[in-house]
């Protein structure tokens, strides 16, 4: 089966379509989250995705719109996690371990208690794109949408904030306001992104692009371009591998992820950028 | 005018008292110096001036107007010891961290800032990049591009050698001198406070001293309180760093 057969699939085009929106959505936000070295908070708000997705397959949901109604829970969660780090009392990964640990534990005990569903349930351990539904490609759509438009609109308090949250707050900058947004967008990157890449890897699509990008050493703008566009392009090359070689999706398009970072590193070594 | 007013101000960090009943103003065109050991409470009073920590107790008014209530923050420019959060793989270029926070881009006050500091040629290169010295300069162009009415520095040059150390003090005693700018500065060294500043405020969770540095070296009751040696030390200090600098 050739490349452009693949691509006939309607099932295909949707699952590289969202696939992509997705890959943005989290490489774009991840710049911020990593270089505030809130990294870990892809593995919190996963883990917190697995308890909602349980929670909502309980009450009875239809498959079809589990990613929806798993949201709201997800997006509180998040709001938790910053709360607890600017308590003062507890460090940003402490936090992130307390809600994360809350969602898995909440998770296996639904699991357990009900039993019939465990399959499904499980299976978004290991995500699969090419099930991505219509609904879930609107969502990703409107999603995408919101990132980009929030990051342009409040670009320069964004940049402010992510070089030094203090500093920022001295120029008059809302930064609780800005930190509530990125909160609330990364929660919903992360549940988009469990279809991709599985509960498993949702913190490799944020962290892995902008570690890439940042080997490049440019500037803030295009850091954030340049991790989108590596992100999309993993998506793109693991979507088509997995379909050619029978791969699970998720998978092969982490490895994507990791090949550029270590190809960049690599890369970089032997050719170090001019000054 | 009344530039900032503090009164009885007080602080806790998790129920333990880091300042307790400070009261001082500071009037346009003041040179304040701001003292004190370790622990002393000097970063958690500025801290509170700029509404990064909100006070248990008392009250700050800026500019006339109360804390809450203060939006013109572009009056302020702040330095602040170090960029605590500061990754060296941060992709901002020296010219996008000076005009940080900017809502409009101005490229000649943009150029005179980075010439002034000696940075202009190091324009597009990546912060992380830079020295310790030429990340603090770097910081210090920031807080000096608009042109504030109140400059606050927090130990400001630790990280900067004798001579940019010298065209720091230089120049803002200079800002103070020409545009009336008010500074406040918190350092360890009271030999550049009586070099520079006008004024001292000498805390230890407390006000221990408030009022000019002549005051200071002549009162009985510092001498009571440090020692008349050290009061001695204190107070001649700054001739040492005349000679140094």
């Amino acid at each position: 089966m050739g490349l452009v057969d693949i691509l006939n699939y309607e099932f295909v085009q949707r699952a590289i379509l969202a696939g992509m929106l997705i890959a943005a959505i989290s490489s774009i936000l991840g710049v911020f989250l990593v270089l505030r070295r809130f990294s870990l908070i892809g593995d919190g708000l996963a883990h917190i995705t697995f308890g909602s997705v349980a929670v909502v397959m309980l009450i009875g949901v239809s498959p079809a719109y589990i990613t929806l109604a798993a949201l709201p829970l997800v997006m509180l969660s998040s709001l938790a996690i910053l709360k607890l780090t600017h308590s003062r009392r507890i460090h940003g990964d402490a936090a992130i371990g307390i809600v994360s640990s809350l969602g898995i534990a909440t998770g296996i005990i639904l699991a357990g208690l009900s039993g019939g569903y465990n399959l499904d349930l499980f299976s978004y351990l290991f995500g699969n794109i090419l099930t991505v539904t219509q609904t879930e490609l609107w969502l990703s759509f409107i999603v995408f949408l919101t990132t980009v438009a929030t990051v342009v609109i409040f670009y320069n308090d964004f940049f402010a904030i992510t070089f030094d949250e203090e500093l920022a707050q001295t120029m008059g900058i809302k930064t609780k306001r800005i930190n509530v947004l990125l909160f609330l967008l990364t929660a919903v990157a992360a549940v988009l992104a469990m279809k991709v890449a599985g509960i498993m890897l949702v913190s490799a699509m944020l962290i892995l692009p902008p570690l890439t990008a940042l080997q490049l050493s440019m500037n803030f703008k295009k850091t954030i371009i340049a991790a989108a566009c590596f992100s999309i392009l993993s998506v793109i090359c693991g979507i088509v591998l997995a379909f050619l070689l029978n791969l699970p999706a998720g998978g092969t398009i982490v490895i994507f992820n990791i090949g550029f970072l270590l190809l960049i590193s690599g890369a970089k070594k032997i050719w170090p950028l001019p000054r | 005018m009344n530039v900032i007013n503090v009164d009885n101000l007080t602080f806790c960090y998790n129920g333990l008292e880091a300042i307790s009943n400070i009261s001082f103003t500071v009037k346009r065109g003041d040179y304040l110096g701001v003292a004190g050991p370790n622990g002393s409470g000097k970063s958690t009073l500025i801290k509170n001036i700029l509404g990064i920590l909100k006070p248990q107790k008392g009250n700050i008014n800026i500019f006339g107007q109360p804390l809450i209530f203060f939006h013109q923050w572009d009056r302020i420019g702040y330095l602040p010891q170090r960029i605590s959060s500061l990754n060296n793989h941060f992709p901002g270029t020296v010219e996008e961290i000076v005009q940080l926070g900017m809502k409009k881009r101005n490229a000649i006050a943009l150029k005179r800032t980075l010439e002034m500091m000696g940075i202009a040629h190091l324009a597009n290169r990546l912060i992380g990049e830079l020295s310790y010295g030429e990340q603090q300069r770097t910081i210090l162009a920031r807080a000096l591009i608009s042109q504030p009415d109140l400059l606050i520095f927090d130990e400001p040059t630790t990280a900067l050698d004798p001579e940019t150390r010298e065209i720091f003090y230089s120049l803002t005693s200079e800002m103070n001198r020409t545009y009336d700018t008010t500074i406040i500065l918190v350092t360890h060294d009271t030999g550049i406070i009586g070099k520079y500043a006008r004024n001292l405020l000498y805390l230890d969770k407390k006000v221990i001293f408030y009022g000019t540095f002549e005051d200071f070296c002549t009162s009985p009751d510092m001498a009571g309180f440090f020692g008349s040696t050290s009061q001695h030390m204190i107070c001649h200090q700054h001739d040492k760093t005349e000679n140094n600098v």
